[in-house]
């Protein structure tokens, strides 16, 4: 029988409150503003992030969607610990990972791995596959014999369809595809448990996305992985992942079981996202129109990010943050007209 | 008459080593006032094509074959000084990037004045009259304040209206839009699309939307090209297409999308990857991807033939319609 008594697990991934702001490069002159009488200093900062909780566990694929800048790539850094947050905090598996060394991370390395939009960024020109693949088995496991890293690396190769005569041919000889196969294969050599995925499948062609979109699927099923998926593609959303965060203005506005999501979105951002995408159907669909566009984060609303754009907004919109509130369906939105019922 | 009627294009590459071929004999019609999409992969040679209707295509790249008729004059033939007069005044582009088109040092207004003046007889302030007709007609805010706007000061959505209030400006019969939305949010893209559609249905303009997404091209228009590997491979209406795919390609296309599939399942991916032009097979350019190809299709290329209300070029098509009409016959 199960035992029921233990500890429920951590999850595996944890972001309590991350915040990230970047100071924005401007020269002296720039910044000296005469405001109230008085010269003074202005530090004007790029809200990326703004007070971002939320919860990866084990065997899931989370993804996040919104529009350019919303800052979905920064989250997806933040996690990885390429960018430390400004405040907040990263858990990995139940542990602060945000606050430590780079050699305290190394052994996190391994079990955390990113994918990114452009394979080719993220492959070594002057490497041909083969050192590629086999460089980061040796690093981790700087014990193991050398025809032992080229079986582990032979093994992947052969699981996601990298052509072992691909070996020492060098990354510009690969189409966009290929290369992507290639870094996923990169990922797994290390036998990972996380992967963070930035857009992986931005840059390929249709055909192209749905052969990489298959080796993600079956590395997920194979090695249990778990997934940060980052994208703009609300279709790759719906087939790949099992829950969604909506992002605007670097907040969460929804949070959601994937399928929930597309059956009854409730945060007005979402609403007037699934409604734009371009259908194969007949006709026009009619979207909801937002007015204006996307502010910039560096002025960030007072209160809702969305506000300025919203049907919804009134008077409590303008002046007061949205917290997340959990819905009868187990779905997290952040919106005070969803709160108080004015949306149907 | 059709507006425009495209026989035989074929467009070439002159390497340093070789001269590859990038447009094979494309054909095709558009009327007054219709809109055809084309679709296609990275590389199938979308690009050129609306480059070689306007005749801009840039060396090594050259037309090597073929005519283009548009309203009776063959283009192909036309000094460049008449086709300067028919860009901007009856063809006009719209490409991905805004910046392609405008100039960063002069304001909105400055482009627009200069390129009516170009082209009509007007005051400079008949001129800006119009630019602030045709920036209201794509719904820009306050056009006053932006015709006194440098391109960036401006956002990517907005940049992509005022782009397309300049493909208006002098009432051309033909827009050719290269990926207009491709770079901008979808909720964007959502607006500036229907107001593509709206603006060439009232003023009768022909459209050539040139892009990867079939819900684009779905929801904008009436006929599509599909293409592969430099050629023409499905050719008819979009609702056809899109619901009736006949070509092999265009099936593996429209099926590898995920909403084809159940959430979780694998999707019905297309083996293999479009062949470059320096290497494209002998017999059919698709065969080597196909589940279809017999040795037929790895020897001969197959030719554009109608099939029902389509074009399609694609022997085992071929087949399975000969096969119907021989059991109708008996
Ligand atoms: N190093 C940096 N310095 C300053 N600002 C930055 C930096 N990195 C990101 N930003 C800003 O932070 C915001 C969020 O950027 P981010 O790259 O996370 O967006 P994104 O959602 O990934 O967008 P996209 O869909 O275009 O990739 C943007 O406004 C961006 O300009
Ligand atoms: N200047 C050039 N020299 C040589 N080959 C070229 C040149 N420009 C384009 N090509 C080739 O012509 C073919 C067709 O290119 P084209 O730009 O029309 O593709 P496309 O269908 O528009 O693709 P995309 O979706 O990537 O824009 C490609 O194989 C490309 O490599
Ligand atoms: S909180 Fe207000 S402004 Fe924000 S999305 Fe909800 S209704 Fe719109
Ligand atoms: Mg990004
Ligand atoms: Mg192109």
């Amino acid at each position: 029988m199960k035992d029921t008594m233990t500890a429920p697990e951590p999850p595996l991934l944890e972001l309590r409150g991350v915040e990230k702001r970047f100071a924005l490069d401007q020269s002296l002159l720039e910044r000296l503003r005469f405001r109230d009488g008085r010269l003074r200093m202005d530090r004007r900062e790029v809200h990326a992030v703004n007070n971002v909780s939320l919860t990866v566990n084990r065997g899931e694929a989370l993804c996040v969607v919104g529009e350019t800048g919303c800052g979905k790539s920064t989250v997806a850094r933040l996690v990885a610990g390429l960018l430390a947050p400004s405040a907040g905090e990263v858990r990995y598996a139940g542990a602060r990972i945000d606050n430590q060394s780079r050699r305290d991370l190394a052994p996190l390395r391994r079990r955390m791995q990113m994918i990114f939009q452009n394979p080719y960024a993220s492959l070594n020109p002057r490497m041909t596959i083969a050192q590629a693949l086999e460089e980061p088995v040796r690093y981790h496991n700087p014990d193991l014999a050398p025809v032992d890293v080229r079986a582990k690396v032979l093994e992947v190769m052969q699981a996601v369809g990298v052509d072992p005569s691909w070996r020492d041919r060098y990354p510009h000889e690969f189409s966009g595809g290929q290369r992507q196969r290639i870094a996923i294969a990169r990922a797994l050599t290390v036998d990972p448990e996380f992967i963070i995925a930035d857009e992986p499948l931005a840059a390929l062609d249709v055909s192209i996305q749905a052969q990489v979109l298959n080796l993600m699927l079956e590395a997920k099923v194979a090695r249990g992985l778990t997934y940060l998926f980052i994208t703009h593609d609300l279709s790759v959303v719906q087939h790949f992942g099992t829950r969604v965060a909506v992002l605007y203005l670097g907040t969460v506005c929804e949070l959601a079981d994937t399928a929930t999501l597309f059956a009854a979105p409730k945060h007005p951002y979402t609403r007037a996202l699934l409604s734009a995408v371009p259908q194969m159907r007949d006709g026009m669909p009619d979207h909801i129109r937002l007015k204006g566009e996307i502010p910039t984060p560096i002025t960030l609303p007072k209160g809702c990010p969305f506000e300025t754009r919203c049907a919804y907004a009134d008077q409590r919109c303008r002046v007061e943050k949205p917290r997340p509130q959990q819905q009868r369906d187990g779905s997290l939105v952040a919106c005070h007209a969803v709160e108080e019922g004015r949306v149907d | 008459m059709s507006l425009l009627s495209v026989r035989d294009l074929t467009v070439k590459f002159a390497m340093r080593s070789q001269t590859v071929t990038a447009l094979h004999q494309i054909s095709f019609d558009l009327a007054r006032g219709e809109r055809l999409g084309i679709v296609g992969e990275s590389g199938a040679g979308k690009s050129i094509t609306g480059f070689a209707l306007m005749k801009l295509l840039s060396a090594p790249g050259y037309i090597d074959s073929g005519t283009i008729q548009f309203d009776g004059t063959d283009i192909t033939q036309a000094p460049e000084a008449q086709m300067r007069q028919i860009r901007g005044n009856r063809i006009a582009m719209v490409f991905q990037d805004p910046m392609v088109t405008l100039n960063p040092v002069l304001t909105i207004g400055q482009q627009m004045v200069e390129t009516l003046r170009a082209h009509r007889k007007l005051s400079r302030r008949d001129a800006q009259e119009i630019a602030l007709t045709k920036l209201r007609e794509v719904q820009i805010a306050a056009p006053e304040l932006r015709l006194k706007q440098y391109p960036h000061e401006l956002s990517g959505g907005m940049r992509q209206r005022i782009i397309i209030a300049m493909a208006l400006l002098l009432d051309p019969d033909l827009i050719i839009a290269d990926e207009p939305t491709t770079a901008l949010d979808v909720t964007i893209q959502a607006d500036i699309m229907e107001l593509l559609l709206k603006l060439c249905q009232a003023n009768k303009v022909g459209l050539i939307l040139i892009t990867h997404d079939l819900g684009v091209v779905s929801q904008l228009t009436e006929r599509t090209l599909v293409m592969y590997a430099g050629r023409i491979v499905e050719a008819g209406k979009t609702r056809e297409i899109i619901n009736d795919p006949q070509h092999p390609y265009t099936q593996g296309l429209i099926n590898a999308l995920p909403q084809q599939t159940l959430p979780g399942q694998m999707l019905k991916q297309i083996p293999g990857a479009m062949p470059v032009l320096t290497d494209i097979p002998p017999g059919c350019p698709f065969s080597p991807r196909c589940a279809f190809a017999l040795a037929e299709c790895r020897r001969l290329l197959p030719q554009i033939m109608q099939q029902g209300s389509s074009e399609v070029a694609c022997h085992e098509v071929n087949r399975l319609h000969s096969d119907l009409l021989l059991e109708e016959g008996r």
